[in-house]
């Protein structure tokens, strides 16, 4: 039904390239309850806490009960297909761009009737679908109608691909390949059809286990690459910053201590050098040429993913220095993702929790393997979702961080 | 919801002067330059000094930063009487209820009542995003940019739920187009065939251009006063015999397949003493045919799913039978934002008393103008009706 | 009688039949650092930030900021660097006599052997030999110890890792005792990336010419270049490093005088 993403064609280097431009992002207060959700990954509407009632659009008050008391809850989102258009005309000029687009009419099982973006795969009205939010190119949660059962080349519809961030046929830049995640990320890369992977080493004369195999994958090319070095970064950034669909950020130092169990300042220098200056770095080199390429046809510049902490929510003191420069990272992402906004480039954060690494030695389980850290952040990819707390303890931090981050951080104090 | 209970009736307050400031398809000039012209025309048509007339209602969505009141000093105009209704397609039958009463209970003695509004090159696209909070949270975000998508999802919806087709809906746009022929205000002026409506350029599926309003530049008003002052005046006039108001009705129907005339039309043929079989035309709010075959049910022509079947029994044209919107309606005068909820109306007096028509309604007592509009989200929210008759003599 | 010689170097220096040598490497980003195991504390490697270069930051002018550790690139070592030298008087940077740090060399040529082995150890015995030669090494001399390592322009071979870690000449611990017991020498120098073997961690005790020469208020030189272009004695160097308060080393711009 939905005919696989044909591979592109080669750029033509002598035209003009596109401009990207943005749907429309104007949105009130409330209706940001959906942006937030889908950020994360959920499709959540509002309730009220009154007399349970389900709304759409947002609104401040319940239109039931007129109760103030409002949240947003998790859906699970079937509903019926009323009715289908397809715009042929837009007033918008991103849509204009992008006509024809299809859209339903929906009738949700939980009362309200929503104006969604329609997925190729849904039957004809009347059906039943499932409703699902994702971002869009302005990075606001947006409605999509999906068939109720997966279908071939889901993740390949036109209009999908506008809200996701899927690596295949882009290319990516993995800057740090010697490390078990970075290695994970370049072979998750390659498996979901990744056009080309850069792979960036730091320190060419330290080997680390299995780095050299990477380099018999197909798609990659390895490339030095030292986040400390603005030269370095300057330099790679020129030859390959205006190809960079996708930039994973995966370099990170990581040192395990507080305060006092380290005099000095340069174990903590040299992870704000790699963790917050090289995102810095590498954000002013490569970020202008990728804004500039973010509506380049079907394999646009679409991402840029850093790998932080679930610790940069709340400062972990055994990894004191660590978390403090995670927390500035995410600090720092959060300005890039603002500037990206405007190009429509998705900044994806991840927060792990620890990884099972040698940092973490002394950790006890559950610790994050590589694999499935590079899975979450394949996925994160592929549902364009802009924060990712991948594995249990991220997962239970995160939970305890929004209930109060005022307990949790007392929590971690004793 | 209730019915309308029995509400006073119009006696002694009649509709007269009905004016229009051509449209044109952008203009330079701001809401409030048509408002300006209306009020003039108004003037020229009853004779009146601009002194005279002590009530003011305005429809106009353009006139930001300023409302009604920003406009009396614009005008150089002193009212004791003051309404500002940027109620879209539903304003005029709106202005027209509070108008009638306030003359009725002596709190003015003449209310312009005046629908009006400007277009610029972009002004259309700038308007959609900020026309409502659910607009800009929920529908201008996925492309559909403005209500063409809507009433694509209802056309589509009422094709398949009723059995109507594209010939339908073309029948109507083809017949108010005829009746256009004869409006020298109409945008349009070539004759439109029913294979080029169906072979128009498509817009939203089901939907294609000639089912679309062309948004323009234009104003339409009217005179509210007591008879006494009509027949000193010499002026020909038209009476009310009933109206009806309902706003946000159905909100449960997953889509829009009735409005609330539904809920009014009980009172509306009630109060009037008329059945719909006496109705001699009905101008709808006809943003989209869909809509219009949706009034005609509601209004009790045909119950609710027979339309399409009506339709195919009638002509529409002035000359046939059942006319409609005997101007050419939105669909062929073009939709000059508020003016579009005073067109009907406007028309209505014109038919009623006769004055400067090409196409008239033979015989014509009985005319119903609908309101219809804001769709602030997914359905029109404002729906309303009036029944004129023609002066008694 | 010294002035009178000064005037004759002078001389010598305008018209060539001296040369001045550059002993020093480029110090770039990409010049290889330092490596400690990495729960250690770490030497920075030399980073640049450009402060303006005729643009907005500053528009008729272009400069530099520049970080780097005191044992970057060509770099000297004072005896505070070990722990052996910690208590010797004038054993930092800004209070080492200025006198030290210039003074003929005596080159002992090893690459071949490094070329074959890159732990080649040199010994007291192989010292002894090169005396056999060349005369034997003169009180307050600099030793530099050729390896050609410094040829090795790609920064992995200049390191030469392997799982056992660092692969790189250096004095044998008997060879160090040698020059500071029995040969007075001012200091040792080297063209990799430190005065001690790769494996010289391995030996006893572990970097044994840190150890010892530090220990003895004598001074290292490492990441030398250009060796080859010296003769085996005859040749002065200057190699004086920043004069940074209670420094333990710095990057240094090695020069020496030789005869044309």
């Amino acid at each position: 039904m939905i005919p696989p993403l044909p591979k592109p064609p080669r750029k033509n280097p002598i035209l003009r390239t596109r401009l990207p431009l943005l749907p429309p992002s104007a949105r009130s207060r409330a209706a940001l309850g959906l942006t937030a959700a889908a950020s994360r990954g959920r499709f959540e509407l509002q309730v009220c806490n009154d007399c349970g009632a389900v709304q759409y659009p947002p609104r401040e008050s319940c239109h039931r009960c007129l109760s103030g008391k409002l949240c947003w809850r998790a859906q699970e989102g079937s509903g019926e297909l009323l009715a289908t258009t397809t715009v042929r005309h837009s007033h918008d000029t991103f849509f204009q761009e992008r006509v024809p687009w299809r859209l339903a009419l929906v009738r949700l099982d939980v009362g309200p009737t929503v104006v969604a973006h329609l997925h190729a795969g849904c039957p004809p009205a009347p059906a039943r679908v499932r409703l699902g939010a994702r971002l869009d190119k302005a990075g606001q949660g947006v409605l999509v109608a999906f068939p109720m059962d997966e279908v071939p080349n889901m993740a390949d519809d036109r209009q999908l691909r506008e809200m996701t961030c899927d690596p295949k046929f882009r290319k990516v830049l993995v800057t740090d390949g010697k490390s078990a995640v970075g290695q994970a990320v370049v072979r998750g890369l390659a498996a979901a059809g990744a056009d080309l992977i850069w792979v960036g080493h730091a320190e060419p004369w330290k080997e680390t286990a299995r780095f050299a195999e990477l380099a018999t994958l197909p798609q990659v090319a390895l490339l030095p690459l030292e986040l400390t070095d603005s030269q370095s970064v300057r330099e790679i950034a020129a030859e390959i910053g205006g190809k960079v669909d996708i930039l994973i950020n995966t370099a990170e130092v990581h040192r395990t201590h507080g305060i006092s169990s380290r005099s000095g300042v340069e174990t903590a220098r040299a992870e704000m050098d790699v963790n917050y200056f090289g995102l810095l770095r590498l954000a002013q080199e490569f970020a202008p040429a990728m804004r500039a390429r973010a509506a380049d046809g079907q394999s646009s510049a679409v991402a840029w993913v850093n790998l932080l902490s679930i610790y940069a929510l709340s400062n972990f003191p055994p990894h004191g220095t660590f978390s403090a420069s995670k927390a500035a990272a995410l600090s720092l992402s959060q300005c890039l993702r603002a500037e990206m906004r405007s190009s429509a480039i998705r900044v994806i954060n991840v927060f792990p929790g620890p990884i099972d690494d040698e940092w973490n030695q002394t950790l006890p389980a559950p610790k994050l393997s590589a694999e499935a850290l590079a899975k979450a952040i394949l996925s994160a990819l592929q549902d364009g979702v802009e924060d990712v707390y991948p594995g249990d303890v991220a997962q239970e931090w995160l939970a305890r961080w929004q209930e109060s981050p005022k307990v949790l951080e007392k929590e971690l104090s004793i | 919801m209730t019915a309308n209970g029995s509400s006073r009736d119009y006696r002694d307050v009649v509709l007269a002067a009905p004016v229009t400031v051509p449209y044109v398809r952008y203009s330079i000039r701001s809401a409030h330059w048509f408002v300006a012209q209306a009020l003039a025309r108004l003037l020229t048509a009853s004779g009146l000094r601009k002194a005279a007339v002590d009530g003011l209602s305005l429809g106009s969505f353009m006139l930001a930063p300023d409302t009604a009141i920003g406009v009396t000093q614009h005008l150089g105009v002193t009212v004791r009487w003051l309404d500002h209704l940027p109620l879209g397609g539903a304003c005029g039958i709106v202005a027209l209820r509070r108008a009638l009463r306030a003359v009725q209970c002596g709190d003015a003695e003449v209310v312009a009542c005046i629908g009006a509004d400007t277009n610029s090159v972009d002004a259309f696209r700038q308007s959609l995003g900020s026309f409502s909070v659910f607009a800009r949270d929920a529908v201008f975000p996925y492309g559909s940019g403005g209500p063409n998508a809507s009433f694509a999802f209802l056309t589509d919806y009422y094709m398949r739920r009723y059995g109507a087709t594209r010939e339908d809906f073309g029948k109507i746009c083809v017949a108010q187009r005829d009746n256009a022929l004869g409006y020298p205000h109409a945008i349009f002026k070539k004759k439109l065939t029913l294979p080029d409506y169906l072979n128009a350029r498509l817009i939203a599926d089901p939907i294609r251009l000639f089912d679309c309003v062309m948004p323009c530049a234009g104003a339409e008003a009217f005179l509210v006063m007591t008879r006494q002052r009509a027949e000193s005046l010499n002026l020909p006039f038209v009476t009310v015999r009933s109206t009806c108001e309902r706003h946000n009705a159905f909100p449960d129907d997953p889509i829009q397949t009735r409005g609330g005339w539904v809920l009014d039309r009980e009172h509306l043929y009630g109060a009037a003493g008329i059945d719909p079989a006496d109705v001699d035309f009905v101008q709808t709010y006809d943003d989209y045919p869909v809509m219009s075959v949706i009034q005609l049910e509601d209004l009790g022509f045909c119950a609710k799913g027979e339309g399409p079947e009506f339709v195919r029994r009638h002509t529409f044209t002035t000359d046939g039978s059942f006319p409609i919107n005997t101007s050419g309606g939105q669909l062929s005068v073009g939709q000059a934002g508020c003016a579009a909820g005073f067109l009907g109306l406007v028309e209505s007096i014109r038919q009623l008393t006769e004055c400067n028509l090409a196409r008239p309604v033979a015989n014509a007592r009985f005319g119903i103008a609908v309101g219809y509009g804001m769709i602030t989200y997914d359905r029109g929210l404002c729906s309303g009706a009036a029944v004129l008759s023609r002066a008694a003599t | 009688m010294a002035a009178s010689s000064l005037i004759s170097l002078a001389a010598e220096l305008v018209s060539g039949r001296v040369r001045v040598v550059d002993l020093t490497q480029t110090l770039s980003p990409q010049f290889p650092a330092i490596a400690l195991p990495p729960e250690f504390g770490q030497c920075w490697p030399f980073r640049m930030e450009e402060v303006s270069r005729y643009d907005e930051r500053g528009p008729a002018w272009y400069w530099n900021n520049f970080s780097c550790g005191e044992h970057t690139g060509t770099h000297f070592d004072a005896p505070i660097h070990w722990i052996s030298g910690r208590d010797l008087p004038n054993n930092a940077t800004d209070t080492i006599p200025p006198q030290h740090l210039v003074g003929p060399a005596c080159v002992i040529d090893c690459s071949a052997e490094a070329t074959s082995n890159p732990d080649f150890l040199l010994t007291a015995d192989h010292v002894r030999r090169w005396e056999s030669a060349h005369g034997r090494i003169p009180p307050r001399s600099w030793v530099l110890m050729r390896t050609d390592w410094s040829k090795r322009s790609d920064p992995a071979a200049f390191q030469n890792y392997d799982a056992a870690g660092q692969h790189t000449p250096g004095p044998a611990t008997d060879a160090v005792r040698f020059l500071v017991d029995e040969r007075d020498v001012v200091g040792f120098g080297t063209e990799s990336i430190g005065t001690d073997a790769g494996q010289g961690y391995h030996l006893k005790p572990p970097y044994p010419c840190h150890y010892y020469m530090h220990g003895s208020g004598r001074y290292g030189l490492q990441c030398l270049a250009n060796l080859d272009l010296l003769p085996p004695t005859g040749a002065v160097i200057f190699c004086a490093p920043l004069k940074i308060k209670n420094g333990s080393g710095s990057p240094i711009r090695a020069l020496a005088l030789v005869p044309a």
